[in-house]
């Protein structure tokens, strides 16, 4: 069936084929996602993924994502919201060159984030030597390291997410909560973080989805040891050198975990 | 696909189209389309000649003939890197593309279907994740030994003096992951010598071993002897009693029967090669 009634007239390209034109570069790009993730559920063994997934890795690493992951909203939250709102807020030079900075860990590839982690917090780094010389502590292999690692290329996800939700907040209710006396602090509190939640519940599952995917700064700040610093895909890095199989089944475990969740979000806030 | 064509839908306005394509958009929206098709044919053709090459095993004559693909253990970086400089002047037009990684990594990723001409392992128990064609005897060449060795960095602050003190609490050890070859290797090693490492790290391959230790965050490291003369200076090393340690052989093993990954192997089996070998720290086969 056409949707063109009108005679063809030279030169003029059909509605049909101009989206024609369209819809092939659009299902390639379509194709170049979907191919991948149905390809790691057609070759999952459904019926031994149990057996996989009983593994002594696999909980460790399950844990210690989770854990990991959800430190780093919680920190994200506590310090990526404050931040954001004074940037909203903020003009001037140095709020442009405050945004570029937390805006390079976006484009930064995560290896060279680990190496900068180690170069800052490593026994021999700016802040790691002192630490390690005063108080005896330190930090590469630990799972402070996998947090430090994951906040450092999450948080910038969520500043930018709540950043421009909190610009979206009318600067009238800033000026008007201040006539009514209220402290900066109370602003923020009771004006921008309420107007700004649907922001910062997407902020939050940005910066929680890619602090879970995270590898690079992982594997060359934290390490790679079971129990204290492997997580997920840490240990399928792992797996697939010696169990393709195992690899696949935690594989799907993450792809799954990651959809519900998302999903999970996009019904409430995430549009 | 179709049913999207076929729906009219609220933006399908033809009146606009008529107006502005009649006159020099056309000629570009077609331009455009023949780019397209153009892309879409190449990237096709890419994928035809890697899925062909990895369907035989690996192979590069799909590809215009003259490229050599050589997956190679991540201790065979300096030699390797240094025998493809010399066999690209002895060979001229012939480009030589080497991929370092860990052994058990690069087995696994030929039996994926990788299209490699040539790899090298460390060590043959690896052999064994290797396509059932590639293991045959008659397409390997063992073309070095290595032996393990304790790394410490070279101010050695925790007093490293052999494998006995890598059982010490206040010594952070990194060894590689147990799949490596390193890695078992270096579990058997420490347990005929019944020590328990402070283990901290495994690390993926025998380099980012050693990088751990050449970047000081940890203490002693088990690499190989090879791993420690190529470091020059950057790590020390603590030779393991003969009677603990172990040799692993390192095969070559030819996945493809072109010519020039065959002069290849002969180039690395080669006195020359040996030296090579020789030099960056290995042992003579």
């Amino acid at each position: 069936m056409s949707i063109d009634s009108r005679p063809a007239s030279a030169g003029v390209a059909s509605p049909l084929r101009s989206r024609t034109s369209l819809i092939v570069p659009a299902a390639v790009g379509v194709a170049l996602v979907v191919v991948p993730l149905t390809a790691l559920l057609l070759r999952a063994d459904w019926a031994a993924l149990p057996q996989h997934l009983a593994a002594p890795t696999v909980w460790p690493a399950v844990r210690l994502s989770l854990v990991t992951t959800t430190t780093t909203v919680l920190i994200s939250l506590l310090v990526g919201t404050p931040l954001a709102w004074l940037l909203a807020r903020a003009t001037g030079r140095a709020a442009t060159w405050l945004r570029a900075v937390l805006t390079v860990p976006l484009v930064l590839p995560p290896v060279v984030g680990g190496v900068a982690l180690l170069l800052a917090y490593g026994r021999n780094g700016v802040v790691g030597a002192p630490l390690d010389e005063i108080l005896g502590v330190t930090i590469p292999f630990t799972p402070v390291a996998v947090v430090l690692a994951e906040v450092f290329v999450a948080m910038p996800f969520y500043v930018v997410a709540v950043e421009g939700a909190m610009r979206q907040v009318d600067r009238r209710y800033d000026a008007l909560a201040a006539t009514l006396g209220a402290s900066p602090w109370h602003t923020f509190a009771r004006v921008a973080v309420p107007l700004a939640t649907p922001g910062i519940a997407a902020g939050a599952a940005l910066a929680w989805a890619r602090a879970l995917g995270e590898f690079g700064a992982t594997i060359t700040f934290a390490g790679n040891f079971v129990g204290t610093t492997q997580t997920a895909p840490l240990a399928v890095y792992t797996a697939l050198e010696q169990d393709p199989e195992a690899a696949i089944a935690l594989s799907v475990v993450m792809l799954t975990v990651s959809v519900v969740v998302l999903g999970a979000l996009r019904g409430r806030w995430v549009r | 696909m179709t049913s999207a064509d076929a729906a009219p839908g609220p933006s399908g306005t033809p009146d606009v189209w008529r107006a502005t394509d009649a006159g020099s958009r056309e000629p570009r929206a077609r331009r455009l389309r023949a780019l397209v098709v153009a892309v879409l044919v190449a990237s096709l053709a890419v994928g035809c000649s890697t899925s062909s090459a990895g369907g035989t095993g690996g192979g590069t004559s799909a590809a215009g003939g003259s490229t050599v693909t050589v997956l190679a253990a991540a201790s065979l970086s300096e030699a390797f890197s240094d025998l493809a400089g010399r066999f690209e002047s002895e060979h001229p037009g012939v480009r030589v593309r080497v991929s370092f990684g860990s052994s058990s990594k690069l087995a696994q990723q030929v039996a994926q279907g990788a299209p490699a001409d040539l790899v090298a392992l460390a060590g043959t128990t690896v052999l064994a994740q290797l396509p059932e064609e590639a293991q045959d005897p008659a397409r390997r060449t063992i073309v070095a030994r290595n032996v393990l060795e304790v790394a410490t960095p070279p101010d050695d602050a925790a007093g490293v003096s052999g494998l006995a003190d890598l059982a010490r609490p206040d010594v952070a050890v990194v060894l590689c992951v147990e799949t490596a070859p390193c890695g078992s290797a270096a579990d058997e090693v420490l347990g005929r010598a019944g020590v328990t490492p402070n283990v901290v790290s495994r690390e993926v391959d025998v380099r980012s071993t050693l990088a751990k230790i050449a970047l000081g965050e940890a203490d002693a490291a088990i690499v190989y002897h090879s791993d420690v003369v190529t470091a020059k200076g950057r790590v020390r090393g603590v030779p393991i009693p003969a009677a603990l340690n172990t040799t692993l052989d390192y095969p070559l093993v030819r996945l493809t029967d072109d010519v020039h990954p065959a002069a290849f192997a002969a180039l690395v089996s080669s006195p020359a090669g040996e030296a090579v070998l020789v030099d960056a720290g290995f042992l003579a086969p």
